[in-house]
């Protein structure tokens, strides 16, 4: 089963969602840091490093001899990543998406394809989790390819939680597609509910089921709540707010081991996800009691 | 060249939810007279607090996408074969010829299965991808986009929004465009610095905000942008402070001051004010912020 | 020989403009026939990345041999040396007054971008 975090907002808690779902998972489960230009899952799951391995795509390389500069490798790229210009043909890597249509357009054939890198996918583990991240090189704009390179890694037969980036465009997409559940982190405020529900229209779009988790309850109003009561959408878990999960978060802690009382709460996420996917309907909503 | 010299500030901050949308929110009402450029085009929260009056709407159209006829289509799966997306999907019930279709969502606009199609079956069409606006607030002429649920974002949104930012700012003799940049350091951030007078960024006294500060810090110097950094919330982590303090200082950028954590942000938010425009602990220190900035950003 | 200036408007009155890949037009001037013709440079402009490319292949077209801009990033710089085109760093406010200071030999050719590239 691959789980997915994601959310509209970026800072609500995606990443401590996840690393902490993996920490009281119970048996082994991988975890998927899918938020290339931002990775924070290893500062958590302090892992040993098990491989690394650099990323690259597929861009194009001209050869001069064969090259007569008819230009038909820049009619075709919708990216400017290839050019005629005078008698020599340049290639911009950074700009080349690797469809490879360039080479195939070649009347001379005088195109083949070099690997241009563009971030590292590392592998980690720690007691019952392998943590899979991928990182982008900085300064390289396309992160869609390395997510979806990360995502070649999972383990068939294991199951995943997969921390999302922050959005709802095509990185968020590259990442979340192909999950079973999405769980959506939100905060009670307007900014929150605001990018909830462009999160909630993504995921919709995407056609996987999905529910809600709120952090930070008491920090603003119940307009979150009412928004998914209204479209029946469930709430698998609530955190309130507590600054010594913010102090937690700061020095790298896992909640769970820094404030123990919180593992039966990860723990409810966990089952009422379970719940939902294998029932197909609404788990009760979870409302903070204290 | 004609025209005045235009600053822009862009506010930034690798990591998501250290409060840089608040920030530049406060930034925009102590200013008064700027112009406002919301490039955080993929979860545009600023308008909730601004509270914007459209003026205009533009379509904004980036790339193209694959969309196959199905009347036309053979169903021979050359464009399966030779898409590297996996953006082609095959319908049908496993008898007879299948049925191919192109997935918006997965589509990079590249252009290869139109090309190579033999029964010149697939077109491709601009792809409208949201909008954008031109509107006016309570700090001044705001610009700000909406960009399509699951739409490319190459950054020629940002850049459409910047662009139109400084045009406004030329026209009307404005000498300050205020940006409210997007997370992360991919192509929409780089597309909202390059060029800027003076980059802020926004962090928190976490080791995720300090991991991910020194990854835009890098991008930053990459594009040699002057950085200056603030820490917020500072007051969670008083240590992790100091080491970020640090580091900032060390990779060349400038401190320009601390905001304390204050429940009354989202008090604030609630009620669609900046938190300038109100009683909380944290204005100070967004005040003395802003000060510092102005003074180092030749403002 | 003929030059093109980087502008927003469509006469020699019309400001210099700083840019060169995002540059409205270009205005083309032969100086052997002291006329002029203003080329639109729009598919640049609308250019999601690589504007600078964009330009550069409109440029080569138009047969000129040098360009006179504000500055050139360096996609664009390397896209115009590939083709023989000098560029020429211009800080006059009008395509008259660069055209001026380009005959009398004022102008410095740039031998490398000066500024960082966008993804504007």
């Amino acid at each position: 089963m691959i789980i997915a975090v994601a959310s509209g907002k970026g800072g609500t808690g995606k990443t401590t969602v996840s690393v902490n779902m993996a920490r009281v998972y119970g048996s082994r489960v991988q975890i998927l840091d899918c938020d290339v230009e931002e990775p924070n899952s290893h500062l958590f799951l302090k892992g040993t490093l098990l491989e690394r391995e650099v990323s690259s795509i597929p861009v194009p390389m001209v050869d001069e001899s064969r090259c007569n500069a008819c230009g038909k490798c820049g009619g075709f790229c919708q990216y400017h990543a290839i050019v005629s210009l005078g008698t020599t043909t340049l290639v911009f890597p950074e700009l080349c998406h690797g469809c490879g249509g360039c080479a195939k357009v070649c009347p001379a054939g005088a195109i083949r394809e070099e690997g241009r890198r563009i971030g590292v996918i590392e592998t980690l583990e720690t007691d019952n989790v392998t943590l899979i991240q991928g990182r982008l090189d900085v300064g390289v704009a396309l992160a869609p390819p390395l997510i979806r390179s990360v995502k070649s890694r999972l383990q068939g037969g294991l199951p995943a939680i997969l921390d999302a980036p922050p959005g709802t465009s095509c990185p968020v997409i590259a990442a979340i597609r192909g999950s079973d559940l999405v769980a959506l982190v939100t905060e009670p405020t307007p900014f929150g509910l605001h990018d909830l529900k462009l999160a909630v229209d993504m995921v919709k779009e995407l056609g996987i089921p999905f529910g809600v988790v709120i952090n930070r309850v008491g920090i603003g109003d119940d307009r979150v709540h009412m928004f998914c009561g209204e479209r029946k959408i469930p709430v698998l878990l609530e955190i309130p707010d507590d600054r010594r999960i913010a102090e937690a978060y700061s020095r790298g802690e896992l909640v769970v081991d820094a404030l123990p009382e919180y593992r039966s709460r990860f723990a409810t996420l966990l089952w009422n996800i379970k719940e939902f996917w294998s029932n197909g309907r609404g788990v009760n909503n979870v409302r903070d009691e204290n | 060249m004609s025209g005045t010299k235009i600053k822009e500030l862009v506010v930034v901050s690798g990591k998501g939810g250290t409060g840089k949308t608040s920030l530049t929110a406060s930034f925009a009402v102590l200013a008064g007279h700027a112009v406002i450029a919301d490039c955080d085009v993929d979860a545009a929260d600023l308008h909730l607090i601004l509270v914007p009056q459209v003026r205009y709407r533009h379509e904004f159209k980036s790339g193209h996408e694959a969309v196959i006829r199905v009347e036309n289509c053979l169903g021979c799966g050359e464009c399966m074969k030779n898409c590297r997306f996996d953006a082609v999907r095959t319908s049908g019930d496993g008898t007879g010829v299948p049925v191919f279709s192109i997935d918006p969502v997965s589509c990079e606009g590249c252009g290869v299965c139109v090309c190579f199609c033999p029964a010149h079956a697939i077109d491709f069409p601009e792809r409208v991808c949201g909008e954008w606006m031109v509107s006016e607030t309570r700090c001044g002429s705001m610009v700000h986009a909406r960009l399509g649920v699951a739409a490319e974002n190459s950054g020629k949104l940002v850049s459409t929004v910047r662009r139109e930012a400084r045009r406004i700012a030329e026209e009307h003799g404005n000498g300050l465009i205020i940006v409210d940049g997007p997370p992360g350091i991919g192509c929409p951030v780089i597309s909202s610095v390059t060029g800027a007078s003076l980059v802020l960024a926004v962090t928190e006294p976490t080791v995720s905000g300090e991991h991910d500060l020194e990854r835009l810090i890098a991008l930053t110097r990459h594009f040699s942008v002057p950085t200056a950094v603030c820490v917020n919330k500072w007051d969670i982590n008083p240590g992790m402070t100091e080491v970020i303090e640090r580091k900032a200082l060390e990779a060349g950028a400038r401190v320009v001051g601390r905001i304390r954590y204050d429940s009354a942000v989202t008090a604030a938010q609630l009620r669609e004010l900046a938190v300038v425009e109100t009683e909380a602990p944290s204005a100070g220190d967004i005040r003395h912020v802003w000060e510092k900035l102005k003074g180092k950003e030749n403002c | 020989m003929k030059i093109a200036f980087t502008t927003s408007g469509e006469t020699l009155d019309s400001p210099l403009d700083g840019r060169f890949g995002r540059a409205q037009r270009f205005l083309v001037y032969d100086l052997e026939k002291d006329y002029y013709e203003v080329v639109d440079n729009r598919r640049s402009v609308n250019a999601a990345q690589g504007a600078g490319i964009q330009a550069a292949e409109t440029v080569v077209r138009t047969g000129v041999g040098g360009i006179v801009t504000g500055h050139c990033g360096p996609k664009a710089f390397r896209a115009l040396c590939a083709a023989g085109i000098t560029i020429y760093s211009c800080g006059e406010p009008t395509v008259a007054s660069a055209l001026e200071a380009f005959k009398a030999g004022r102008l410095q050719a740039m031998d490398s971008a000066d500024v960082e590239g966008h993804w504007v």
